[in-house]
């Protein structure tokens, strides 16, 4: 049996624009998928925190430089990818902003963010180098049996 | 809605009506810009009302934390007042919320001040 899923793809520039253009698609698609505001919300700033990673850090506001975001409705949960062409990082060796000497730093919160708002992020390293953040967000349970894979409504998974 | 500071003074502390979003870009500029100038001004005792704050990011909230040893190194002080949850839900996760001063009532925040 083949795997289906839906899959939307963006490529945005890095600009600051980029910013607030790839949060309200995010909204726009974890509303389509059935997410309450709340968790609208939180997967909207999660994706806006992986976006200013991708901008600042990543591709360092380089206006050459792309900002890919992918979306995909899998049977049980939103997938989300933002890859940068920058260098990569090493997601175990970004510094704790709770500890003590982080507290009153004034960055570094955002990688946390994106954790607290999802239930799973990775960080990979892209096809042609950068930093590939994974997020993911498990629909409530309610809507994971409503959003099963079904041809009616589907479209093939990528094989790429 | 973009960011908008309206400051004025009450009991000899400058309270600072802030509305809009407080994000990377234009928010913040705006902010760090408003606390040099109100620093350059004299002014010591900062009280930020934000209420009207609608959205606020990580980039927000580094604004935030970097007005406040901005001000302390000026030995005044910058406090907060009227929070909305998913604000002060952002700062709890974060554990700013008890690094700042927080308050829900502006009387009361005047007079801690004193």
């Amino acid at each position: 049996m083949v795997a289906l899923t839906r899959r939307i793809e963006v490529t945005l520039e890095t600009q600051l624009d980029s910013v607030d253009l790839g949060e309200q698609i995010a909204l726009r698609v974890a509303g389509a998928a059935g997410f309450d505001e709340e968790e609208q919300h939180k997967i909207g700033m999660a994706v806006r925190e992986g976006i200013i990673n991708a901008y600042q850090y990543g591709n360092r506001q380089q206006r050459g430089k792309k900002i890919f975001l992918n979306f995909e409705l899998a049977a049980d949960r939103l997938i989300v990818e933002v890859l940068d062409q920058g260098t990569g990082f090493d997601l175990h060796q970004v510094p704790d902003p709770l500890a003590e000497e982080n507290l009153l730093k004034t960055s570094g919160r955002g990688i946390f963010l994106i954790r607290c708002f999802m239930d799973e992020l990775d960080v990979q390293r892209g096809p042609q180098g950068g930093a590939r953040l994974i997020m993911t967000k498990r629909y409530p349970p309610h809507l994971r049996s409503n959003l099963s894979p079904g041809p009616h409504r589907e479209t093939p998974r990528r094989s790429d | 809605m973009s960011f908008q500071a309206t400051p004025r003074l009450a009991d000899g502390v400058t309270v600072v009506e802030i509305s809009g979003r407080i994000i990377l870009g234009e928010g913040t500029a705006r902010l760090r810009q408003l606390l040099r100038d109100l620093l350059a001004d004299g002014h010591r005792h900062i009280l930020l009302n934000l209420a009207e704050v609608s959205y606020i990011d990580s980039s927000g909230i580094g604004e935030l934390v970097s007005g406040l040893a901005a001000v302390r190194s000026h030995g005044g002080e910058l406090k907060l007042l009227h929070l909305n949850r998913r604000l002060r839900d952002l700062l709890q996760l974060t554990r700013l919320y008890t690094v700042f001063d927080v308050h829900t009532d502006e009387e009361a925040a005047l007079h801690s001040f004193r």
